[in-house]
């Protein structure tokens, strides 16, 4: 976890300015949605980015774009693939965000009762 | 010593039955053995048992040597190899202990046996043409092996060429029948006479029942089985069981001194709890020690709601370990990965280094080392340990128990407490974080293996359950929500990887939980049940209750991962990963499939709020008897 959140501030200053152009542009979380889909993005992370045992949570990151770019361009050494410009370009890249940004929130699991021991 | 000063001269059959089947039930052991080693040593036969049955062929005789085995079934797909032996199973055994179980595939037969053997404790015999059948079995048998579970495999074979009739005789015989799978299995024999069979299936037994457990095969000869009795008196020798292989007490006393002295050591359980009392012992030594257990959850070794258990996220298999000075692996499953860091798939080249804490000490308890082989590399990675013991956890666990109990002085045990207490917060915090993570996709569609794995856990828990299927295809859910505790509740995974494991072992665990009248559930994955789903005509023929949930994600899904993976890594279109790892186009009807073998079947089912009902309606019918499967259309993973 601490090795994450390390990288996670390496790439989050390192993609700093070509973030603020990514973040500007306009994202369309329904193609997001699909590219998710067809990019195998799901496959790992579920389809509402729930997470499991092949990938962690995606649902409701805290994230910036910067940083979420970064990582997926270039992950550490891992199972994560590589999602270059040339298989990812940048505007797909921000669709796919814009749409892991738009999956609503969970309920609490205190609102759910088969989740209460 | 004289033959017949063992026993009686010439028993009688009734009475040799009834002595057979008391060796079945498992008498006391004659040997001065440990509490903890029992359960493994029984069936055992009282004494020497003579048998004269000379106006039988020799299968008469054969079936009688099982029988004092304690062999509660035999699975096959018949073959005529062995159509003597199949005949007097029916006609002079009268098809009890062992009960022929109908089998659609050899493959089913071994993983039956397997999936048994890990709820009952002790090997289910199988039988298979000593060609076709084994090639047909061969991968279950691996599955096996790798997962250090008995199995006893007979295998049908014509050795003399003047009884071959005909064209498929010739090529189903074979001259060393064992050979294919002499690299993953104990020992084999092939016997030539009836005292010879006797005596190697007695050996057979033991080799198999002695740990590590591992598959053994017997050539049953088409010509011994088929022609009368020759041998004036044939003999079944009495079964005494070895005592597991225990640990070096010097080593266990060195390896105690490390524990109790460490700051904060782990214990790593792999295929540790080889009967009931390994699931106590386990968790005695981490309470005496207060030390997370990471349980690699191949067996049922720890229970996951224990306030030292140590794994309340997903990964399992590979724990992190760096934050501890000393480490003990029992019989733990690629050490040497969970220790090393590698280059990951979507990097080039290989690179690797430890991630244990500088100086942390390595202990390893395994019994592995006593029967390596070398072609197939189940063994991997040579581990650099600081204290290598071999023997078997299990036996072994009392005295390291004892002798860290002495080390422990009252100012040890504050500080160990003050250990406990801090490991049993972070449990508690992972279990409430996983209960938020499974809420999560929670009324999505297609359905979350979290949300699958809630729904099954609030029909079941106040049952007398048993899980018996691998949950880390469901993001081990069930580990994460459930209440494992009990001997049954888990049996780990295939031990190969190898697929098509699933679905055949669930089936023959759910027949050893049906006389215990445990509630079976099998969370069976898709692909898997492709494989050979005529088992499940097996469960509604021999009316073996279950329950089956077919976590289908209409994909080979580990598979379609790597794909995906690899392609990003070349720069290569990700969109095409479906391609051969795709499990639809069309669909897979797997209710209909189950309908069709005699289930009573439900699905798909896509809508969360649907589940709930339909468990229902199964597990009503389950608990009235019979095998159910529901089609669940499921998120990935």
């Amino acid at each position: 976890m601490k090795t994450f959140a390390l990288l996670l501030a390496i790439f989050g200053v390192a993609a700093l300015a070509q973030t603020k152009a990514a973040e500007t542009k306009t994202s369309d979380a329904a193609n997001g949605q699909r590219l998710f889909e067809k990019n195998g993005c799901y496959q790992c992370h579920g389809y509402w980015g729930q997470g499991g045992v092949a990938g962690p949570r995606l649902n409701q990151t805290k994230l910036p774009f910067a940083a979420f770019s970064a990582f997926v361009r270039n992950p550490p050494s891992s199972g994560m693939p590589p999602y270059r410009a040339k298989v990812m370009p940048d505007q797909e890249l921000a669709d796919v965000y814009a749409y892991i940004k738009s999956i609503p929130a969970p309920k609490p699991a205190k609102d759910i009762p088969l989740l209460n021991p | 010593m004289d033959e017949k000063a063992k026993g009686p001269a010439v028993p009688d059959r009734r009475h040799f039955l009834k002595r057979a089947a008391a060796g079945g039930a498992g008498l006391a052991a004659t040997a001065p053995i440990a509490l903890a080693q029992q359960s493994a040593l029984k069936p055992e036969t009282e004494a020497a048992v003579e048998v004269t049955s000379n106006a039988r062929p020799g299968s008469d005789f054969m079936v009688d040597v099982f029988k004092t085995l304690g062999m509660e079934y035999c699975a096959a797909n018949p073959g005529s190899s062995f159509r003597g032996l199949q005949e007097s199973f029916i006609n002079y055994g009268k098809n009890t202990s062992p009960e022929w179980l109908t089998c659609c595939h050899e493959e089913s037969s071994v993983a039956m046996a397997h999936g048994y053997a890990k709820i009952e404790g002790k090997p289910m015999m199988i039988m298979a043409h000593g060609t076709v059948g084994l090639q047909h079995a061969s991968m279950a048998i691996y599955n096996a092996y790798c997962d250090r579970v008995p199995v006893y495999i007979v295998l049908g074979n014509i050795l003399d060429v003047d009884y071959r009739r005909g064209t498929a005789e010739w090529v189903h015989s074979v001259q060393d029948a064992a050979a294919m799978v002499r690299d993953y299995t104990k020992w084999d024999d092939m016997p030539v006479s009836l005292t010879h069979f006797a005596e190697s299936a007695v050996r057979a037994y033991k080799i198999s029942m002695t740990p590590p457990y591992e598959p053994v095969v017997l050539v049953a000869d088409g010509t011994l089985q088929e022609e009368p009795i020759k041998e004036k008196t044939p003999r079944i020798p009495k079964l005494v069981m070895s005592a597991p292989p225990q640990g070096d007490s010097g080593a266990v006393a060195e390896a105690a001194k490390l524990l109790v002295d460490a700051e904060n050591p782990v214990i790593v359980a792999g295929r540790v709890a080889r009967t009931p009392k390994g699931i106590e012992l386990l968790v005695e030594l981490a309470e005496v020690l207060q030390a997370r257990v990471q349980d690699q959850r191949m067996r049922m070794n720890f229970p996951s709601a224990h306030p030292l258990c140590g794994h309340p996220g997903a990964v399992i298999a590979a724990p992190n370990l760096s934050d501890h000075d000393v480490i003990l692996a029992l019989e733990a499953q690629d050490l040497w990965g969970i220790t090393h860091k590698m280059t990951g798939l979507n990097k080039f080249g290989m690179e690797s280094h430890s991630t244990i804490k500088p100086g942390a000490k390595v202990v390893t308890v395994s019994a592995i080392d006593l029967n390596h082989k070398s072609n197939y590399q189940d063994f991997g990675r040579y581990v650099e340990a600081d204290l290598a013991i071999t023997g078997d956890p299990e036996a072994t666990l009392p005295e390291l128990i004892e002798a860290c109990k002495k080390l422990i002085t009252p100012d040890r045990r504050r500080a160990l407490q003050e250990r406990g207490t801090k490991i049993a917060a972070e449990n508690q915090a992972g279990r409430a974080r996983n209960r938020e993570l499974a809420a999560i996709a929670w009324d999505a569609s297609p359905i979350s293996t979290a949300r699958l794995s809630a729904e099954l856990w609030a029909q079941i828990k106040n049952d007398d359950w048993s899980l018996v299927s691998n949950d880390r295809f469901v993001s081990s859910w069930p580990t994460r929500l459930w209440n494992f505790s009990k001997p049954y509740h888990y049996i780990g995974a295939q031990g190969g990887a190898g697929i098509g494991y699933q679905a055949p072992a669930a089936v023959g665990a759910a027949l050893a939980n049906k006389k215990h009248g445990r509630l079976t559930v099998n969370i069976q994955c898709d692909g898997d049940l492709n494989y050979a789903p005529g088992v499940l005509w097996t469960a509604a023929h021999h009316q073996i209750p279950m329950l089956n949930v077919v976590h289908n994600n209409r994909a080979y899904h580990e598979e379609r991962m790597y794909l995906a993976l690899l392609a990003a890594k070349y720069d290569r279109d990700m969109g095409r990963s479906d391609i051969g790892t795709a499990l639809n186009g069309p669909n897979i009807d797997y209710a209909s499939i189950a309908k069709g073998y005699g289930l009573y079947a439900e699905g798909p089912i896509t809508d969360p709020k649907d589940l709930g009902p339909a468990l229902k309606r199964a597990i009503s019918r389950v608990k009235a008897g019979e095998p159910a499967l529901l089609d669940v259309v499921t998120q990935p993973r």
